[in-house]
């Protein structure tokens, strides 16, 4: 289950270019259901993948996976050309996978400092393993202000925080951690259309760095094809369509949606 | 927090001046969380010294400062388990056992340094029996801590025979343990202490309040939130039983009945009092401190003053009412001192 295997790699690790993760035929059943039924998917070093689709389709439980949230009950993983089992969220973060989750994993009563630094804070030199809040409240600031966020005073609680700048954090949390492969759980969910401005703007930043693979997960088909380099669409814990996003359009997707639509009710 | 998050065209008409410099120190001081009910405390402690002067003697500060400390250490734990979304009804009986375990172990023949320390061990294994039912089998917390309630009171009561039992001493030991006038509270004040710096200034403190903020966020985040839940029922308990046994010491007597419900809900009350969420999410242990302060004050003011018994109760419950909703009223004025 742990042991790492060393797999043919299309380019050596770190380099851009590469292939900066591969799922082949993941499965992943709850008892009777079955959320993903044999996904397979790539993402290239400094890519964007748009992953679209409705509710129950199995966009969250493929994140899941991705993060070693959840072991899937069959398929294979490879990250950075090395097949790998994911243990734990701790063991995908080791790997530099970052997931920005839908609620957000921000804790509102707590300061934005101690937010970004949840569960990896630095501790003061000394017996008592203190919480070394003025390197944390230091960072933080220096996070936010290299992704281009501009938010005055990190001591603030998250519950002072519009939706907007909880995306921020959340997301400068991600990067800051020395993300490779980010997920972003529908980043721009029940935002208004000044708030997801600065969050797409945000992505588009995110985007010119070379060494960051983004995925994101969005219902919103005119935004993800706006800002994502190649579209898949997930159906019944299926992959149905996938295209790089300069070849189609909502138009399209919508018809793909409706066809297989009229597939699966056609077969119950 | 301050002027650069304001919206200036949005704000009432009335802030456009800078307020009286007594306005400005006053929401400076609010700002503090504990602040309020501190405020209650020493109005109260004025009102009692005004209307009799055998408050603020030193007899009466020991027989407050022993009334205040028990609650107090037992409210430490209350306050971490009541952060991190749960609560332990059963902390009054584990109040009652922890000094018979002492006792039986040092009636077996093993010395009461020894038998001290062995005592807690066995009150944190109900802490971690309460945790194991509640985050493990997922029984809510108020619903298992209600059963061992019980279940320990009939222990307790069982191994005791109903009869309470001369309390071991030991010397030295004993006047640590709380047989010195102002032992007692300068345990409850090193416990809070302890706790706070811990509450504030751990990961252990910071991710109990991320667990009780954002239970699936923080689980998200990595957090072993089983582990989190689980060592604060076993440090209520072992609170509790610290408690217990420095009670049994300072008395004398190691009684069944000693603690119970009551002790609980004065302990919960005055974490709740002190600024204490039930919803989770945010505390303070100071805050508990001064909560116990004030349902100390109140409790020793009116028996000096000589109240009847019948009307203290009545006069507690409205002073717990009356110091919440004055608390929750303040909380809202620090609101809008940090918005503005």
């Amino acid at each position: 289950m742990s042991q790492v295997q060393v797999a043919d790699t299309t380019a050596p690790v770190g380099m851009p270019g590469g292939e900066a993760l591969r799922a082949e035929n993941i499965v992943k059943r709850f008892g009777a259901v079955t959320a993903l039924n044999g996904v397979s998917l790539h993402l290239k070093r400094g890519e964007m993948l748009g992953i679209l689709g409705d509710n129950g389709a199995g966009k969250s439980t493929l994140i899941k996976i991705l993060t070693g949230y959840q072991a899937p009950t069959s398929g294979k993983l490879t990250i950075n050309g090395q097949e790998v089992a994911l243990k734990s969220v701790d063991h995908a973060r080791a790997l530099g996978i970052e997931c920005v989750y839908q609620d957000l994993a921000l804790v509102p009563g707590l300061s934005i400092y101690h937010n970004m630094f949840l569960n990896r804070e630095p501790l003061r030199a000394g017996p008592f393993r203190l919480l070394d809040n003025r390197s944390m409240r230091r960072r933080a600031a220096e996070a936010l202000e290299d992704i281009g966020v501009n938010i005055p005073n990190v001591n603030e609680e998250v519950a002072m925080l519009s939706g907007g700048q909880r995306q921020a954090v959340a997301i400068a949390r991600a990067v800051y951690s020395k993300a490779k492969i980010l997920l972003l759980d529908e980043p721009l969910a029940a935002m208004g259309a000044r708030e997801s401005g600065l969050i797409l703007d945000l992505i588009d930043r995110l985007k010119k760095r070379a060494d960051l693979s983004l995925i994101m997960i969005a219902h919103n088909y005119a935004q993800t094809l706006e800002v994502c380099d190649r579209i898949m669409m997930f159906q019944h814990g299926e992959v149905t369509f996938e295209r790089n996003a300069a070849e189609t359009s909502v138009p399209e997707l919508l018809d793909v949606v409706k066809r297989n639509y009229k597939v699966v009710r056609g077969g119950a | 927090m301050s002027a650069h998050t304001q919206k200036p065209a949005q704000t009432d008409a009335g802030t456009a001046s800078r307020p009286h410099i007594g306005t400005r120190s006053l929401h400076g001081f609010l700002k503090i969380r504990e602040a309020s009910i501190l405020v209650v405390a020493i109005l109260l402690i004025i009102y009692f010294e005004s209307s009799n002067s055998n408050f603020v003697t030193r007899p009466n500060l020991q027989t407050l400062s022993q009334f205040v400390a028990a609650p107090v250490i037992i409210a430490c734990g209350e306050i971490m388990l009541l952060i991190c979304g749960e609560i332990d009804l059963s902390a009054g009986m584990t109040f009652a056992l922890a000094p018979f375990l002492m006792y039986f172990a040092h009636d077996a023949g093993i010395p009461l340094i020894i038998a001290f320390p062995l005592a807690l061990v066995g009150i944190g294994l109900i802490g971690l029996f309460n945790g194991f039912v509640s985050v493990k089998l997922r029984v809510p917390s108020f619903v298992t801590t209600l059963g061992t309630m019980f279940l320990i009171n009939g222990f307790t009561l069982t191994i005791s025979r109903g009869f309470p039992v001369d309390t071991p001493t030991d010397g030295l030991f004993t006047v640590l343990m709380g047989n010195e006038g102002f032992a007692e509270i300068i345990w409850a004040v090193i416990v809070v202490l302890v706790m706070h710096g811990m509450l504030r200034n751990t990961r252990w403190g910071l991710h109990t309040t991320a667990v009780g903020g954002n239970l699936i966020g923080s689980a998200e985040s990595g957090i072993n939130v089983t582990r989190i839940k689980m060592g604060n029922f076993v440090l209520t308990a072992v609170l509790a039983g610290l408690a217990g046994i420095l009670e049994a010491s300072r008395i004398g007597s190691t009684d069944p009945l000693a603690g119970g419900a009551n002790m609980m809900f004065l302990a919960v009350a005055a974490a709740v009092i002190g600024g204490t969420s039930l919803m989770g999410g945010s505390g303070t242990i100071i805050g508990g401190l001064f909560g116990g302060l004030v349902l100390g004050v109140l409790q020793d003011g009116f028996t000096i003053n000589g109240i009847n018994a019948f009307t203290f109760n009545i006069i507690i419950g409205a002073a717990i009412l009356i110091a919440m909703v004055f608390n929750i009223h303040f909380a809202r004025l620090r609101m809008t001192g940090r918005r503005k």
